[in-house]
């Protein structure tokens, strides 16, 4: 007997289009002879020109979705087109070369390069235990009361934005370094050959401290979710053997998340990378590659941000924004890197946008 | 097999590394209060009504404020709301309701990668889009730049909020027979709304912070701008201007400048999380 | 006839509920002891507070005398206990960053084990016990723990318990979530580990409690209702309950 189909929702995609005509059952040639009243029939008439406002808006969101993809199409071409001047005169070598001279016209980003990641890197070694500390003990150490503030106050450190972060570090953190810090370091570890020379508080070391502040929350709190995704048979078998909490810790835990703790720190190295305003301000802005971590210094970020409203000639110019087509090409690799780690382990857990 | 010299070795080994993550995490506390003391306690003193009312004194002067710069900020603010917010939005909206398929698997990666691009590189690109062509600096480019720093953040804080309203939801809508555009609009979105708004404040708290987009933007003024055709002060880049300057006066402008930023970021990230901790489920940030 | 276990009015609780109201058990020393009652009865409770597994819930409390060999576990250090009564849950839960041979080994090298010969020796006596050597014995540090099926896995997990000699094995429910074929070999097993060590076992499967365990507990509702040779209870049960059960009336 034919009958009228109800229209069926069949997924999401399909279901803005569930309501158009009707469709008979072909199979029966009884079918013609019945006419019910198909109700959405009769309203398609009117509701044709919501069929092109479906569209009209689903084109319209659509649209949004591009903007987004235009905006770093757009960054892309921007960079490359305005560093084409600066990359057609040094090629490769610009990434080589080690003087930065503007007077003369000679553009080497090496220094840059050094300075980043050498600052990143005492970023890294600083943050590194602590965020992983933090994680650890909110996770799985501290009685449940303490859990929320202690995490939410990490948290609040990434609240803080970088140019107050710089302020703090001149006024508080150079003369720490500068006057206790520093001389210790120098009076004890010169021997080590990476501690030597005056103690201006300025420097490197300034800059790979305030920067170390200001990623141990991006690890603390993937490091956070991480272990917190560890399945509790897993703690209960380590326990059940006789492990001590630290122990369950180290073998349950820890080393399940391991992939997942080290997508955390690509991803802080990530936000280390490219941090201008707080490392500008502190690490000296001197263009050298000093095997001192006591030494000035520049970064790729702090270069421009320093240089560029003074850039005077094509050439200079362009040396920036190659040096600003570098940095954005390094992020994106390292960032995605993370972001894969991270994925691999919490797979299907939404990582939130977290306060960067 | 077990002897008790290790049984005892194991024990301290338990309670020293129990001491020392318990130790850092009291040190990164202890860091981020040492610095909130150091705001209120150097802004504090240099916080008055003048500061918050007046533009800059000339070099050399006591006194002045940086009234220009809050205006200022808000200005950018506002372009970058204007930008931002219905780009992000619409975004999100694809993503959520259009977006199970590899466009919208790129859009989402595309929106990640553009979360993590450095803000001065923003902060160029929106000085070569706008900057150049207009042949001086602006708060249009400044808000554009913040725009693009926004944009990512909205769309996924839009897509998840919207992907919490239950699908049954949408379905009950379908079955009602209506469109679903309609759905989305009248029905999905308001349902999502409080976290969506949320997610833009944050963003918006998240770039009222940022100075290196800023500039070759804005570029920062003196005095007061109210227009499209000249560089324009900002809150985050006065601090900046001062804070490097070699003048105690500016510097105390600096930190009280820096207090009042924290306060309102801080205070917004705050004050949001708490409100919205109480509407949605299982957020625990 | 000795006692491994001698439990005296032991109470368990979750927050504010009372799980189990006062129970007086005594297991019987190399022997296996069947413990088996409906969904909810308690016995899952039960034996996590037999090697102090119930308390890393936060919020757990247990009250009364559990005695291992003569010794009170609640007056012990909870790490020791653990060692001495070994658990092997529900779902097998090897470690899936470790080897085969580490999983097994890493008891061991938490009680400071760390001569390789010794590790070996009794990384291949416990496989064995488990009887899991002849099939994982080319593949010891080549696979890791969760590479194994569901019932391979589960004997790993048997074995890895093994390796610390305890003096007891608590089972919870070790088979439910194995094939047929699996849970047979792990039967088998049960038989020959007996011999050697006490073995307590929740089981919702009552032919399995008549098959492997000369004693059996019925549970229901936190109390003990019976507990007797496992030939009594399912031929001749005292109480009605157990008979209820026993014959399906519930549960």
């Amino acid at each position: 007997m034919g009958a009228l189909r109800e229209p069926h929702i069949h997924d999401r995609a399909s279901a803005g289009h569930a309501f158009g005509p009707a469709r008979k059952n072909m199979a029966s040639p009884e079918s013609s002879k019945i006419t019910l009243v198909n109700p959405t029939r009769a309203a398609s008439a009117w509701r044709g020109s919501f069929i092109n406002l479906d569209s009209g808006f689903k084109s319209l969101v659509m649209l949004a979705a591009f903007v987004v993809l235009g905006i770093v199409g757009l960054i892309l071409a921007e960079l490359m087109q305005r560093s084409a001047l600066a990359w057609q005169k040094f090629g490769i070598h610009f990434f080589f070369g080690s003087e930065w001279d503007p007077v003369s016209g000679t553009f080497g980003a090496l220094p840059f390069i050094f300075g980043t990641l050498v600052s990143s890197l005492i970023a890294l070694v600083i943050a590194v235990p602590l965020a992983i500390a933090v994680g650890v003990f909110v996770t799985e150490m501290c009685p449940r009361v303490l859990r929320k503030p202690i995490s939410y106050a990490t948290e609040l450190l990434a609240a803080i934005p970088s140019v107050i972060y710089g302020l703090w570090a001149i006024f508080v953190l150079v003369p720490l370094l500068r006057v206790y810090v520093e001389p210790s370091l120098t009076k004890y570890l010169s021997w080590t050959g990476v501690f030597t020379g005056p103690a201006y508080g300025i420097g490197m070391l300034a800059a790979g401290t305030v920067l170390a502040i200001m990623i141990i929350p991006i690890i603390s709190s993937i490091t956070r979710e991480v272990l917190t995704v560890v399945p509790q048979h897993q703690r209960e078998a380590a326990l059940a053997l006789g492990a001590t909490r630290w122990e369950m810790i180290r073998l349950a835990v820890l080393r399940n998340a391991r992939a997942g703790i080290l997508g955390a720190i690509i991803l802080g190295l990530g936000r280390a990378l490219g941090e201008t305003m707080a490392v500008t301000m502190v690490i000296g802005n001197t263009p050298q590659i000093a095997k001192s971590l006591l030494a000035p210094g520049y970064t790729m970020a702090s270069v421009i941000a320093n240089e560029f409203a003074e850039a005077t000639g094509d050439l200079y110019l362009s040396a920036l924004l190659e040096i600003g087509l570098a940095l954005f090409i390094v992020t994106i690799i390292v960032n995605t890197l993370a972001g894969l780690m991270v994925w691999t382990v919490t797979r299907g857990t939404p990582v939130r946008a977290h306060g960067q | 097999m077990a002897n008790n010299l290790t049984k005892l070795r194991r024990q301290i080994t338990n309670y020293f590394f129990t001491g020392l993550a318990a130790g850092l995490s009291i040190l990164v506390v202890g860091t981020l209060v040492a610095i909130f003391a150091y705001l209120v306690l150097k802004g504090a003193g240099a916080l008055n009504w003048a500061f918050l009312t007046q533009t800059p004194k000339p070099v050399g002067e006591t006194g002045g404020g940086m009234a220009n710069a809050f205006v200022g900020s808000v200005m950018i603010l506002a372009i970058a709301s204007l930008i931002g917010v219905p780009v992000g939005v619409g975004a999100g909206i694809y993503l959520a309701e259009y977006g199970r398929n590899r466009l919208g698997q790129l859009v989402r990666f595309t929106a990640d990668v553009l979360n993590g691009v450095p803000s001065i590189v923003i902060g160029l690109v929106a000085y070569g889009l706008v900057v150049i062509p207009q042949r001086h600096f602006s708060a249009f480019a400044a808000g554009l730049a913040l725009a693009i720093m926004m944009i990512p953040t909205v769309t996924r804080s839009t897509e998840q909020m919207l992907l919490l309203v239950p699908q049954s939801v949408r379905e009950a809508a379908f079955g009602l027979g209506i469109p679903q555009w309609r759905t989305t609009v009248s029905i999905t979105l308001p349902s999502a709304a409080s976290g969506i708004i949320t997610g833009v404040m944050l963003a918006f708290a998240r770039v009222a912070g940022e100075t290196a987009p800023l500039l070759f933007t804005a570029f920062g003024n003196q005095f007061w701008n109210f227009s499209m055709g000249q560089p324009i002060a900002a809150l985050p880049l006065q601090i900046f201007t001062y804070a490097i300057s070699p003048f105690d006066e500016w510097h105390r402008q600096a930190w009280a400048g820096a207090l009042v930023l924290v306060i309102l970021i801080v205070g917004t990230t705050t004050v949001l999380r708490f409100v919205f901790l109480r509407r949605t489920l299982g957020e625990a940030r | 006839m000795t006692t491994a276990v001698e439990v005296r009015d032991l109470k368990a609780w979750f927050g504010k509920t009372e799980a189990l109201h006062g129970i007086n058990i005594s297991v019987e020393a190399k022997h296996a002891t069947a413990i088996i009652g409906p969904s909810g009865c308690g016995k899952s409770t039960f034996i996590r507070c037999l090697n102090r597994m119930h308390e890393t819930n936060p919020e757990a409390k247990a009250e009364g005398t559990v005695q291992v060999a003569g010794a009170d576990i609640y007056r012990m250090d909870a790490v020791e206990v653990r060692r001495r009564v070994g658990m092997v849950f529900q779902k097998p839960n090897p470690f899936p960053t470790m080897t085969i041979y580490d999983n097994v080994a890493a008891g061991l090298k938490l009680n400071g084990t760390r001569n390789r010969k010794t590790l070996d020796e009794v990384v291949e006596r416990s496989l064995q016990q488990a009887a899991l050597w002849d099939e994982v014995k080319d593949v010891l540090k080549k696979k890791s723990g969760a590479s194994l099926s569901g019932g391979q896995q589960q004997r790993l997990c048997i074995a890895r318990a093994l390796a610390v000699r305890p003096e007891v094995l608590l089972m919870d429910e070790p088979a439910s979530a194995l094939d047929p074929i699996s849970t047979a070999k792990i039967e088998d097993l049960i038989f020959d580990l007996k011999k050697k060590l006490t073995i307590v076992i929740v089981t919702h499967n009552m032919q399995q409690a008549s098959r492997v365990a000369e004693f059996t507990g019925f549970f229901l509702m936190g109390d003990l209702i019976e507990f007797n040779k496992t030939e009594k209870i399912f031929t001749n049960p005292s109480d009605e309950r157990t008979e209820d059960y026993i014959t399906g009336r519930f549960g």
